[in-house]
């Protein structure tokens, strides 16, 4: 399988990366070459086959069900949380307007 | 004095400071002057923190001269990859969209070895994210190695990646260990190119919290060192279960140091054949023929074993570390921390695209391309899905292996480092540097590589040692039988 041109400008689009023309054909010809090389994978027949979800088997912990119980989750972080923010207002992270 | 205290390992700095026969202060010092001195020629760090390491220094000095206990690093001046999150430090993770991010809080790791008592000596350069294999995609600049082809000129070569500053640092003497993360061989390659020692433990032994995520199904942290007993050292002081990170093995820590044994007898070593690829580089192939002779001759049954689905592995992971990455990376939207590109009048979408273009180099952007190409409607089945059942028969081939043997022996790195330069018009090419190191990374294996000698042009080569889950110390005792009989003393000769 390839990519069109139009492809990767839709695949950025939906990753979110600003890309110019330049950009876009520079970036074609180098997707097109992993695609290519990665189809090899279909050569195996995985019909029996699970498809891997952790790679050492564990199990998922749960927290106790105490407010506060982790220090780190707990609250009271709102200065640490805005610390490196490029922008913040009145305790709240600015943005640029979102509704018209 | 100070020049001769940066050549000595972890052990014996341990030990200098324990028995007094020098201080910690002047074992920072004289590594602290090795960076400043190696900087401008060798870019391995993106911050020097000389005071960070003369306060802890002077902290193990005044316990020690307290009658305090001291910890397992005491005294040991360490780089710290600058993919670990250090409180007050800037941390970037090498890419431009974290220049200026000072942490809040220190990663599990990096505590963890404060809390032994080593103390930093800087923020190591890597590759941005990272995601390469030749430190040449960080923000900040190469990593210049300090090796250099006998005969071929100054030509700068590759550090190896993504663990390269921490892989010129130590083959440098600017620090006697470094902290490495190896998501598909960023710290073995890197290891293996620089002449150094450098573990992947088992996925889960070292936590990950405040580690910057590449993909989190594959990334490990692990020590890179002069020998086998500094990484088992720094390993213990680095592992153990932490309720942070929901991947952490809950498991005691063993103690690696004192169950090192270079003797093999009773063990079996296998000797994947599919990984004697065709064309396969003649220096290559004869330090790895060395290496069965050595371990044969340190006691080991050496058995020929079948890695099946081996030629599988480094597609099936340019599919699952670019998924992962790409949903990792999306956290990087220049709302809450990091880069914003704002550009004028721009909205909040705008805003996003800008920020990530700006803020991404371009082997990141080809990851989330990919990464978000394969994870697309209509296309998750034949590509991801697909990999993860490949990783699933990769995983198997091991375990039927590991059945049969011990540990199993391979080279690090298809070749020796390449020049600058020489790798960066094809990422395929580059990703085939990973290619004996990925499919212990997609079984969550315990691997490590040992320099194993030079190649015709005067480089290390290095020797890789997997491991079963949870068996660290089967990857340490033959990696220590390799180290004996390898004898690898050389250096390069210093120019920087």
């Amino acid at each position: 399988m390839s990519v069109t041109r139009e492809e990767v400008a839709k695949i950025a689009s939906l990753a979110r990366i600003s890309m110019d023309g330049e950009a876009l054909d520079r970036m074609v010809p180098e997707l097109n070459g992993i695609l290519k090389w990665v189809e090899q994978l279909g050569e195996v027949d995985t019909s029996q086959v699970e498809p891997m979800t952790a790679v050492i088997p564990n199990t998922l912990r749960l927290r106790e069900d105490v407010v506060d119980a982790d220090p780190l989750t707990g609250g009271g972080k709102r200065d640490a949380v805005l610390a490196n923010a490029p922008a913040r207002e009145d305790g709240f992270f600015g943005v640029p307007k979102v509704i018209e | 004095m100070m020049n001769e205290l940066t050549k000595l390992t972890v052990a014996e700095i341990r030990k200098g400071v324990a028995e007094g026969t020098f201080t910690a202060r002047e074992v920072a010092e004289g590594f602290n002057a090795n960076v400043a001195a190696a900087q401008d020629a060798l870019n391995a760090f993106i911050v020097a923190t000389p005071d960070k390491a003369l306060e802890a220094a002077d902290k193990v000095d005044a316990d020690r001269a307290a009658g305090k206990p001291l910890g397992k690093m005491a005294g040991v001046p360490i780089g710290m990859k600058d993919l670990f999150a250090t409180k007050g430090v800037q941390t970037t993770a090498a890419s431009h969209i974290l220049e200026g991010f000072i942490p809040e809080y220190e990663s599990t790791v990096s505590q963890k070895l404060w809390d032994a008592g080593a103390g930093m000596l800087g923020k190591l350069n890597l590759d941005q994210f990272a995601m390469g294999s030749s430190n040449e995609t960080s923000y900040f600049g190469n990593v210049i190695s300090p090796w250099r082809r006998k005969n071929g000129g100054n030509a700068a070569m590759a550090p190896g990646g993504s663990s390269g500053g921490s892989s010129a640092a130590i083959s440098a003497r600017l620090c006697p260990a470094a902290t490495g993360t190896d998501t598909g061989g960023s710290i073995r390659q890197p290891a293996a190119f620089t002449g150094i020692t450098g573990i992947k433990p088992t996925y889960g032994r070292c936590s990950r919290w405040g580690i910057v995520a590449f993909a989190s199904s594959l990334d490990q942290a692990g020590p890179m060192a002069q020998d086998t007993r500094d990484c088992a050292i720094m390993l213990e002081a680095m592992a153990g279960f932490d309720p942070k990170d929901s991947t952490s093995l809950d498991l005691p820590v063993p103690e690696w140091e004192a169950g090192l044994d270079p003797d093999l007898r009773g063990k079996k070593v296998g000797i994947p054949r599919e990984y004697r690829m065709d064309g396969m580089d003649a220096d290559v192939a004869k330090s790895w023929d060395d290496g069965i002779a050595w371990l044969r001759d340190a006691g080991a049954e050496i058995v020929d074993i079948a890695l099946p689905h081996t030629k599988y592995a480094l597609p099936a992971y340019y599919i699952i570390a670019p998924a992962e990455a790409s949903s990792n990376l999306a956290r990087y939207d220049g709302v809450r921390y990091g880069l914003r590109d704002l550009p004028e009048g721009a909205g909040l979408q705008d805003m996003y695209a800008a920020t990530r273009a700006a803020g991404f180099g371009d082997e990141v952007k080809r990851r989330i391309l990919i990464g978000t190409y394969v994870l697309s409607a209509g296309f998750y089945d034949a590509y991801y899905t697909q990999a993860q059942k490949i990783r699933t028969l990769i995983a198997q081939d091991f375990a039927k292996a590991f059945e049969q043997v011990d540990v199993i022996l391979a080279p690090t790195a298809p070749t020796a480092a390449f020049g600058l330069g020489e790798n960066l018009d094809d990422p395929l090419a580059m990703y085939l540097n990973d290619v004996f190191a990925v499919p212990a990374s997609l079984a969550g294996l315990p691997a490590m590589s040992v320099p194993a000698g030079l190649n015709r042009e005067g480089l290390p080569l290095g020797l890789q040692v997997i491991g079963n889950r949870f068996d660290e110390q089967a990857v340490l005792n033959a990696g220590l039988a390799l180290e004996h009989r390898a004898g690898f003393t050389a250096e390069p000769e210093k120019w920087w």
